[in-house]
């Protein structure tokens, strides 16, 4: 039996503004638990511009992605939200007034009062390169991730890329695979030098192939591969017997289930009421890049604004008895408290 | 004003002006060319605004840079004259530019 996990609010997207949101809903004593399908916060902060600099954090002339991040986490730390990374929302219900069930991929299930859509472009999930047919290996023979190395033991394996996934799970599975093939567009890697240098003696050994190219062509059937195609940079072709094909181009914004949790949806954006952030089911809000409305910036700082008031009609819900009283960190001591620092 | 002629996989040709100092990619998002995608909004970090520059303007616009080639791994069908288009900026001597943009930029 799964546990179910409850709590007061759960927030869909560990970003810069599903971060903020535990911020605004812990100072009026709402608890938080967030869902991420990275395997790090942060969201887009953290996955497309770690080291880029943001200029337009109010109050802050220049930091990093990564570094809002880190910020964003020592800024939260005294209302201990709690994380589930590399897990993705697949399906949010309403059980009834200020009541949903929220499950993951990961089979975790959350029961909540507020549910808040933090999550900026949607999913992160993998490129699917662009071989006909690739779709129908998907369940079986062709894999973005590795879950269980045991799988592929004694098959012929193809790993497609440049990067430290592709080195890394080349290194890892070389082992115990039966024969494995690196195949990448160019004679140079972006990985780590230690991985391309332990892949290139291998490849100098004869324990495996690396082949400059790409891949054109499946083999197969009922979604099992059996070879596939390369075409060579020089203009050659080779067939090659392949069990299982690891492709690994990085990631891409997909809106994912989303679009089917009952909300209106207006192209792959979720409307919402602008007082509140409420999405048009009550108790479902949506903050950030994730929302729309009339004269929507897709900015931090506006998804900043949007956590504090969609935090106030949160507290109705969580709250029902209680008057909401509104505070300054500046001078509320019993804000401070919960801050830790009154 | 420089004019950018964009070639989309499917044959539809926009012809645009670009504004001096903006970049390729900028130029396309504000004309509709919906096969550039630039998640990343011209980072550099996400490889969803690939164009395949057209032959005879290749040594004109140059090569990647290094950042810009390792980020090409990321991009499918990569050729000699591929470039992430937020990288390359709009000059006087780019008036006239043609770009061929892919059918996928990965999703």
């Amino acid at each position: 039996m799964t546990e179910t996990i409850k709590t007061d609010v759960l927030i869909i997207g560990a970003g810069p503004v599903g971060l903020f949101a535990v911020f605004e809903l812990g100072l009026l004593d709402i608890k938080t638990h967030l869902v991420d399908i990275l395997d790090k916060v942060g969201g887009q902060c953290a996955e497309l511009y770690p080291e880029k600099p943001i200029y337009d954090i109010p109050g802050i002339p220049l930091i990093t992605g990564h570094g809002l991040s880190e910020a964003l986490m020592e800024q939260i730390k005294p209302f201990h939200p709690t994380f589930h990374l590399g897990e993705m929302v697949t399906t949010v219900e309403k059980l009834g007034e200020a009541q949903f069930r929220v499950a993951t991929n990961a089979g975790k299930i959350f029961e909540c009062k507020v549910v808040v859509i933090a999550a900026g472009g949607g999913s992160f999930q993998p490129k699917r390169p662009p071989i006909a047919g690739v779709e129908a290996y998907e369940s079986k023979s062709v894999h973005y991730a590795v879950r269980k190395m045991d799988a592929f033991r004694d098959k012929n394996l193809v790993v497609v890329g440049g990067g430290d996934s592709a080195l890394d799970w080349t290194l890892n599975l070389q082992p115990i695979a039966k024969r494995l093939t690196l195949i990448h567009r160019r004679d140079d890697f972006r990985g780590a030098p230690d991985s391309v240098n332990k892949m290139r003696a291998l490849v100098a050994a004869g324990q495996m192939d690396l082949k400059i190219g790409q891949v054109t062509e499946l083999e197969g059937a009922d979604g099992q591969l059996s070879a596939l195609s390369i075409k060579g940079n020089d203009g050659s072709t080779a067939r090659i017997d392949c069990d299982a094909m690891l492709p690994f181009f990085g990631l891409t914004m997909k809106l994912g289930p989303v679009a089917d949790w009952g909300l209106t949806m207006e192209k792959d954006l979720i409307p919402v009421d602008m007082s509140t952030f409420e999405t048009n089911v009550p108790g479902i809000f949506a903050i950030g890049d994730i929302n729309t409305y009339p004269g929507k910036l897709k900015l931090i700082l506006s998804g900043f604004h949007e956590g504090a008031l969609m935090a106030q009609k949160a507290h109705h819900y969580i709250y029902p008895e209680k008057r909401l009283v509104f505070q300054y960190t500046t001078s509320s001591t019993n804000l401070q408290k919960k801050l830790g620092v009154a | 004003m420089p004019k950018i002629t964009f070639v989309e996989h499917d044959g539809t040709v926009h012809t645009v002006d670009a504004e001096l100092g903006s970049t390729v990619m900028e130029t396309a998002l504000r004309n509709d060319v919906s096969s550039i995608v630039a998640e990343c909004g011209g980072g550099c970090t996400c490889a969803t605004c690939l164009v395949h520059v057209d032959d005879a303007w290749s040594p004109i616009v140059g090569p990647p840079s290094a950042d810009e080639e390792q980020m090409l791994d990321a991009a499918f069908e990569v050729k000699p004259t591929s470039r992430l288009c937020c990288q390359i900026k709009v000059t006087e001597e780019l008036d006239g530019l043609i770009v061929h943009t892919p059918a996928y930029q990965g999703r």
